[in-house]
């Protein structure tokens, strides 16, 4: 099953039931990589989206009800993996990164890598089989050539990391509730918005993101950048003192669990 | 004026799960803007011991705090783009002219939505010192500029777990995110092309950005606070 299918059905919230709240109080993530007692159940997501009421009877029932919580994490391993992989192959593709830029992408993707492991015990940690990774196509079917021309390496980098401090910033809402994830997931995304300000200027373009627009981005990526533009923060108007651009770049604006799943599903077979 | 609407912390901590259950079935608590959602009676009122202002307590003590933090960078970026360090570059002037935009709005933000929610609690226009800066070097305004930018990010990922009104969560993830784009830029400004602007020294192994406690913020920025302040609730 395609786990982002499955999330995007999930950010339907009737699916969620009473006993999600009860599940969310089950954990606390302090002991990492300490595994759960449970057998590797393939995202209970799946069962939970046939019915609720077929609870398995081992010991830990968590798998089987997938909460907000376990899914935020679910869609932020998936993002990661995407990351992880992108680096990965660009690295080790021949004459793509010029030797000057190396060093930078060798740390970003370094942080990739560790985010799939730190999500991955989790999850874990959690009483939930992590995600598997998805196959993916970065070039959308022929669309793209990114290990084929550097600078559309740097345009899709610069998607990717701007997606996922979006992403995850999309789900604050729903990790909340354990301090432990919160907190986690606050430090994995001001990681991904150093990343995404150094990719940017390694593209001449500036850190930070100015009305709704990319910065030289393809229409392709708009989906990245629509909703960004906003100069309005809880009444507060952003705009007033130095203009939309200023206003707008202060803030970063989050992307639904929809609209994430949406941008990392073209990338996915 | 005091709110007739009050909602206690503890009870706001406690049904914290449920209330993310109800709003997500749609049956969502009402909070409109910024309105006094964590915040009881007790704090409608200014806090102020020997002359001393105290944060606060609950949202709102983490909402002074930012705020607090806000004004130190604002005040910092007034000072370097209204008298430029020497040979600064015309794309380092951006930079800098970009960042000071930036945290001014973010103060004012925070006025407002603070002043907004409870006028009677808002941190006071605090007054800065900068101890050994030199504002005539490249070199000096940058290392400050790194230094209060990482802080901001530690700062807001240390504080996000005392924030109980998901809405104020979200809006300083907005601008936890920022901060981080600025401290990269600076980075890599100071470095380029280098792995400094998400370096070993604030990313660990696991692939986690710095997040500190209230407490160590404000020792590690203290220097920096000529107005003294308290934050009883988190033991400053």
């Amino acid at each position: 099953m395609n786990i982002l299918r499955l999330l995007d059905k999930l950010s339907n919230d009737k699916f969620f039931t009473a006993e999600a709240s009860r599940l969310e109080t089950l954990n606390s993530i302090s002991s990492f990589g300490k595994k759960a007692a449970v057998a590797a159940i393939p995202l209970g997501l799946g069962v939970m989206m046939s019915t609720p009421a077929h609870a398995e009877t081992k010991t830990s029932s968590s798998a089987v009800f997938a909460t907000p919580l376990i899914d935020a994490l679910q869609l932020a391993l998936t993002l990661e993996y995407l990351e992880d992989e992108y680096y990965r192959e660009g690295l080790a593709k021949a004459g793509l990164i010029p030797s000057s830029d190396r060093v930078i992408f060798n740390q970003i993707s370094k942080h990739e890598t560790a985010h799939v492991a730190f999500l991955k015990s989790t999850l874990t940690a959690l009483g939930t089989a992590p995600a598997a990774k998805p196959t993916f196509d970065f070039t959308v079917k022929g669309a793209f050539d990114p290990m084929g021309d550097y600078k559309q390496f740097m345009i899709l980098a610069q998607a990717f990391e701007d997606t996922g401090v979006r992403a995850y910033k999309g789900q604050a809402g729903n990790v909340m509730s354990n301090k432990d994830v919160l907190t986690a997931a606050l430090q994995i995304h001001s990681v991904e918005a150093r990343h995404a300000s150094e990719v940017r200027r390694l593209r001449n373009q500036k850190g930070w993101i100015e009305l709704g627009n990319g910065g030289e981005m393809p229409a392709a990526t708009n989906a990245v950048y629509n909703g960004e533009g906003v100069t309005v923060q809880a009444g507060f108007n952003t705009a007033t003192a130095f203009g939309a651009a200023a206003g707008s770049a202060a803030y970063d604006e989050v992307l639904s669990t929809t609209d994430a799943t949406a941008i990392a599903s073209l990338f996915i077979v | 004026m005091k709110k007739t609407i009050s909602v206690s912390n503890g009870a706001a901590t406690l049904d914290t799960n449920r209330r993310n259950f109800l709003k997500l079935s749609g049956v969502g608590l009402a909070i409109a803007g910024l309105a006094l959602v964590g915040c009881n009676d007790d704090d409608d009122f200014t806090i102020m011991e020997n002359g001393v202002f105290d944060l606060g307590k609950g949202d709102v003590g983490v909402l002074n705090y930012a705020y607090a933090l806000e004004q130190l960078e604002a005040d910092f970026y007034t000072k370097v783009v209204n008298s430029f360090y020497t040979g600064i570059s015309e794309a380092e002037k951006q930079v800098f002219t970009d960042l000071y935009n930036h945290e001014v709005i973010h103060r004012d933000f925070f006025k407002a939505a603070i002043t907004g929610a409870a006028p009677n609690a808002i941190l006071p226009t605090l007054e800065f010192q900068y101890p050994g800066v030199d504002f005539k070097s490249r070199t000096s305004i940058l290392a400050t500029a790194k230094a209060l930018e990482d802080t901001g990010v530690a700062a807001y990922n240390g504080a996000g777990k005392y924030i109980t009104n998901a809405d104020y969560l979200v809006l300083a993830g907005k601008i936890v995110s920022v901060e981080a784009r600025h401290a990269a830029a600076i980075r890599d400004l100071i470095n380029p092309k280098s792995a400094d602007f998400s370096g070993d020294d604030v990313i660990n192994a696991m692939g986690l950005d710095l997040a500190k406690e209230p407490k160590d913020i404000v020792a590690a920025a203290g220097a920096f606070f000529k107005t003294p302040f308290t934050w009883k609730e988190r033991g400053i």
